[in-house]
């Protein structure tokens, strides 16, 4: 498995994002600038360039038609892929953490940081799709301030109007942004902040990391937890593997420490685990600073991770990983 | 208004005056203890009276126990008129009366009289006491666990112990499928924990002293009261146990007596000599520290202080640069009553009973065999002093004849190996040229089973830091640097060193090398119990860690006969493998010489603790990274009790036998993965059951089938539709074919 070092970014990656047909890989980065590269031979297809500040967050939409982006510089943009063009640009008073579309691409949520006498905020728009792309509105088809700790990652669930949160407690919670209530929660679902967010394809699943060493697997209606991963290591992301039974955690040291430790000893490594029986299958060296965040191409075919080190690597499954049964003859439900 | 007064007389009966009362409860003077009845005075009549209390409060005021005149009372016998022998004294407490009763019980009065002074509590207690004897209840005999159950499990697995965070546990190790907890308590001990020397007890240090543990349910055996106790040391046949504590022995008043606590005589030692059968305390003795060593330095003890001989029957302690003292077992006198004085000795080291030495010994005790066992045998060495050059000594006890000894010059320090057998002796000393600049090493090896014990030399140019023995050998190997760094550590310093590898060329009766091995950074020799096998590992290292593994004999097959070396000299030294265990503190082999474990101590620093286990050829079968993990110990077996010809057999049959382990494997193995892919398969059920049910609620929820569900689907039709098109070309060529 011979990896493609995509070298674009001059600071460290925050998100990386495959396209629904895999085909396309969106990397943001603290520099400023998002990339998009093609997948199959890490070629790079363009740019986004607009912000003025870290971009801490993107999404794309199931047509990769727009690729929505959230920066420290206050904004979050609404980018048409294909041409690179900014359609629209949203100003509030703090940065933006977490963009993402929902599952009908009509629309899009944002979580702004709390700072400066602002409290963090969770906001959704409604994503005209008609024209080109421009005319968008203003406002927030609704805006609401969660109580207690402060969301730090989110998504749609499959179920309308509710909304996943992970937030820096440990708290994962269900919120009706209609209202702006909050339906079920799980405090203690981390011990510490959660990191990463990410759906199953469906949407009735996710898989969330956390600092505290762990990933899980939450039910999205009941927000049980499903599966629990431990790590030896503060996680940054987690992303379910497709096709196959497993799950990929990145992580590390925090990037403060970094320069302190060997790199071994930074445990920066990509780590497989099955997803049913929580153990670990396997390893996959690279990054010589922690992973910040880890992607896998809907298609099932490879996936990538950026680390702290400015670098995203992208991984082509072999022949090998896709025949390997090391568990024999089991079916297992994506 | 009844109902009044009746609900006022409850209100009373509630209050609770218990702890009013009790403050306010009138002490009574209920000590009798003062009183003590003093027997043995002479017959008087009352005339006499005043003239014998004068007589008897002077003898007590002469002993330091003043007694008034007043507080003595005379009972008489109205009968006879006379006193009937014996006095009541009342003393101003009772700890007055106790040293009373210490100092003046049996004290002559007169040439007829002789005091006995009792308690009058205790005469009270006595005559009330039933007359009537009763048999004792026999207790019913209780069956003591075997404490040697261990080496009966049908597995043959090994033990070991783990001490991690508060928590010591006992672990089996065996094939993967049979490694399980044995036992595991928290806070089992409050230091570390310790195995004796042939694995029968689990010591556990606390801050009032030792326990060991042992038997299959690991109830407490024998408690040692040590206060403060720090070291331990088990005698090699695990007899007696030797602990310390830094601080100084002290018997607090009150403190309970008996042949198992300490006695006043006790304090301000260090040291303290057990029976572990009895528990019974033998001997105490104070700590010494080397002389000469500036009171600023931290002084460094030796440890152990006290050096057993191989049989259990004599301990040696050695008095630095005086003499050293041989005491007795198990009445711990000394041997001869004196000691063996030698000016300047620095260290002494017994030489150990090698298989043959202990069956001889038994054979000779069975009285089968008239042929004395071989004398027990020190080593000791002392420095060089003024004009005299040092000296090593090769010492028989009890006779205490001199059997060699070896002059030795230009020397800064010796170490003493024996190999465990006691064949041969090794002294590692470092000289120092002439300038006393640089360090170089030189062995002395002496061939002890040989006539007139000949002292073999190999010279070496660098300094050795680690020197071993093979077990049951004749290789040893040893460490060698020439780093300049040596000598000055300092944080991320790791030594380049190199290994090197000596044999007893037969023929000639010399130390040869086999072989060297230059620049590597490993530290510690760790030579297999059984021999031939070899660790090479650097340990304590912040960037190194590497372990190597060796067979010194690989071209020998497992039947047992060490050939003459036809091949090469050296050529069967083999690489099998190399290993990495970060941050690694400590190795240590498994009885078996089959796994090695090797763990980063949590007392070390907090790197990545946790330990794992190897086997022979480095292949790491597991590792646990453990947060504050401490210790590792692997559980010593006592030595076999297969004769030689049995073992012999063993080996000469072990192709039948491996055959029978290899079907046992191959049925256990299918045992287990079906019990494994049974608790798969449930939690794949699990698994896909809840799936189902969530897909079910999304079709629901949407009203519609699931849209991702149906890309897939066409996937594998499409798959379908490739392998139709191949089966269509194969029909092309079969016709082409006819």
């Amino acid at each position: 498995m011979r990896p493609i070092l995509l070298q674009g970014h001059e600071r460290s990656l925050t998100q990386i994002k495959f396209n629904a047909e895999g085909d396309l890989l969106f990397s943001a980065s603290k520099d400023s600038v998002i990339n998009v590269w093609y997948t199959h031979n890490g070629e790079r297809l363009g740019t986004y360039e607009d912000h003025n500040g870290a971009v801490w967050t993107i999404d794309v939409d199931s047509q990769s038609r727009f690729l929505v982006s959230g920066s420290a510089d206050n904004t979050m943009r609404l980018w048409s892929v294909q041409t690179g063009k900014c359609l629209y640009s949203w100003e509030f008073p703090t940065a933006v953490k977490r963009v993402a579309f929902s599952d009908d691409d009509e629309q899009v949520v944002c979580i702004t940081e709390q700072r400066m006498g602002h409290q963090g905020a969770i906001r959704v728009f409604k994503i005209n799709r008609e024209g080109d792309g421009t005319d968008q509105s203003e406002e927030p088809i609704s805006f609401f301030n969660p109580i207690g700790s402060k969301a730090v990652v989110c998504a749609f669930s499959y179920v309308p109007n509710l909304i996943i949160t992970g937030h820096e407690s440990g708290k994962v919670a269900l919120f009706d942004y209609k209202t702006g209530e909050e339906v079920l929660n799980n405090e203690r679902a981390h011990m510490d902040v959660v990191t990463d967010l990410q759906l199953s394809p469906d949407r009735t699943y996710f898989i969330t990391s956390s600092k505290d060493k762990t990933a899980r697997i939450h039910d999205t209606r009941t927000l049980m937890v499903i599966k629990t991963f431990s790590t030896e290591t503060p996680l940054n992301s987690a992303a379910l593997a497709i096709g196959k039974p497993y799950v990929l955690l990145g992580g590390g040291q925090d990037a403060m420490s970094v320069t302190t430790t060997s790199l071994r000893q930074g445990k920066f490594e990509t780590r497989f685990w099955h997803k049913i029986f929580e153990e670990e299958v396997g390893r996959v060296k690279g990054h010589f600073g922690p992973v910040n965040t880890i992607a896998v191409s809907p298609k099932g075919d490879c996936y990538a991770s950026g680390g702290e080190d400015g670098f995203v690597r992208v991984h082509h499954f072999d022949e090998s990983y896709f025949r390997a049964k090391p568990y024999g003859d089991i079916e297992v439900e994506q | 208004m009844a109902p009044n007064v009746i609900a006022h007389d409850d209100l009373e009966d509630d209050i609770d005056y218990s702890d009013i009362e009790a403050k306010y409860q009138v002490e009574y003077d209920e000590g009798l203890d003062n009183v003590v009845v003093v027997d043995g005075v002479p017959v008087i009549d009352e005339s006499k009276a005043e003239k014998l209390l004068a007589r008897v409060a002077k003898e007590f005021s002469k002993k330091g126990a003043p007694v008034k005149v007043d507080n003595m009372i005379i009972p008489w016998d109205e009968k006879t008129g006379k006193s009937r022998g014996f006095i009541v004294v009342e003393f101003k407490s009772p700890e007055d009366a106790a040293y009373a009763i210490g100092v003046m019980h049996g004290h002559p009065f007169d040439s007829k009289h002789r005091f006995s002074l009792n308690r009058f509590t205790d005469i009270e207690r006595y005559a009330n006491l039933d007359e009537t004897y009763v048999e004792p209840e026999p207790e019913p005999y209780v069956q003591k666990e075997h404490l040697r159950s261990w080496l009966a499990d049908p597995q043959g697995r090994d033990q070991y112990a783990t001490y991690r965070g508060d928590e010591v546990e006992i672990h089996w190790h065996g094939k993967p499928s049979q490694c399980e907890v044995a036992h595991n308590r928290l806070n089992w001990t409050d230091l570390y924990v310790s195995w004796s020397p042939l694995g029968t007890y689990l010591a556990s240090l606390h801050r009032p002293g030792v326990r060991l543990w042992g038997g299959a349910s690991w109830s407490g055996l024998q408690r040692f009261a040590h206060p403060l106790v720090r070291l331990l040391d088990f005698s090699p046949n695990e007899n007696y146990l030797v602990t310390w504590s830094h601080d100084p022995i002290v018997v607090p008043e009150g403190a309970q007596q008996g042949p198992q606590f300490f006695s006043p005589e006790d304090e301000g030692n260090n040291i303290a000599v057990w029976d572990i059968k009895t528990g019974n305390l033998l001997r105490t003795f104070p700590s010494v520290y080397p002389e000469g060593e500036d009171a600023s330095k931290k002084q460094q003890l030796q440890w152990p202080a006290l050096k057993w001989s191989p049989d259990d029957k004599y301990v040696a302690r050695v008095t630095p640069g005086q003499q050293i003292s041989v005491y007795e077992l198990p009445s711990m006198g000394l041997v001869d009553k004196k000691s063996i004085k030698i000016e300047g000795v620095i260290d002494v080291e017994w030489c150990p009973l090698g298989d043959k030495d202990k069956e001889e010994e038994a054979k000779f005790a069975a009285g089968k065999s008239n042929k004395k066992p071989r004398e027990n045998m020190l080593a000791y060495w002392t420095p060089e002093v003024a004009n005299q050059p040092a000296r090593v000594t090769l010492l028989q006890f009890p006779s205490r004849t001199i059997l060699r000894q070896k002059n030795l010059f230009n020397v800064s320090e010796c170490k003493l190996y024996w190999q465990n057998q006691g064949d041969f002796l090794c002294v590692k000393v470092d000289r120092h040229t002439k300038t006393k600049k640089s360090i170089f090493c030189n062995l002395e090896i002496f061939m002890v089973r040989e006539k007139d014990y000949p002292v073999e030399v190999v010279e070496l140019k660098d300094t050795v830091t680690d020197f071993s023995w093979e077990p049951k050998g004749e290789r040893f190997a040893i460490v060698s640097t020439s780093d300049p760094n040596f000598g000055n550590p300092g944080p991320g310093i790791t030594l380049k060193t190199d290994v090197s590898f000596y044999a007893l060329e037969r023929g000639k009766g010399d130390f040869k090398l086999l072989r060297s091995l230059p620049n590597r950074t490993s530290n510690t020799i760790r030579w297999s119990p059984k021999g031939r096998h070899v660790v090479l590992a650097t340990v304590g290292s912040t960037t190194k860690s590497e372990l190597e593994f060796w067979d010194l004999d690989f071209h020998h097959d497992d039947t047992g006969k060490r050939e003459a070396h036809k091949d090469e000299w050296g050529s069967g030294i083999q690489h099998l493998g190399t290993g990495d265990h970060y941050a690694v503190t400590d190795a240590e082999w498994d009885p078996s010489g089959r796994y090695l474990a090797t763990s980063a101590s949590a007392w070390r620093h907090t790197i990545e603790n946790g330990y794992a286990i190897w086997d022979f050829r480095g292949q790491e079968l597991e590792k646990h990274i453990l947060d504050r993990f401490k210790q590792f110990l692997w559980r010593p077996r006592p030595r076999t009790l297969l004769t030689k010809e049995q073992q012999r057999h063993i080996r000469r049959n072990l192709k039948e036998y491996s055959r029978q382990f290899d079907e046992e494997d191959a049925a256990e193995e299918s045992n287990i993965s079906a019990e494994l892919i049974a608790q798969r398969k449930r939690l794949v059920d699990e698994w896909n059951a809840w799936r189902l049910h969530c897909k079910e609620e999304l079709g629901t929820e949407r009203g519609v089938v699931k849209k991702l569900k149906e890309p897939q689907e066409e996937e594998e039709e499409k798959e379908e539709i490739e392998v139709w098109i191949d089966e269509v070309i194969e029909q092309i060529e079969e016709e082409l074919l006819e």
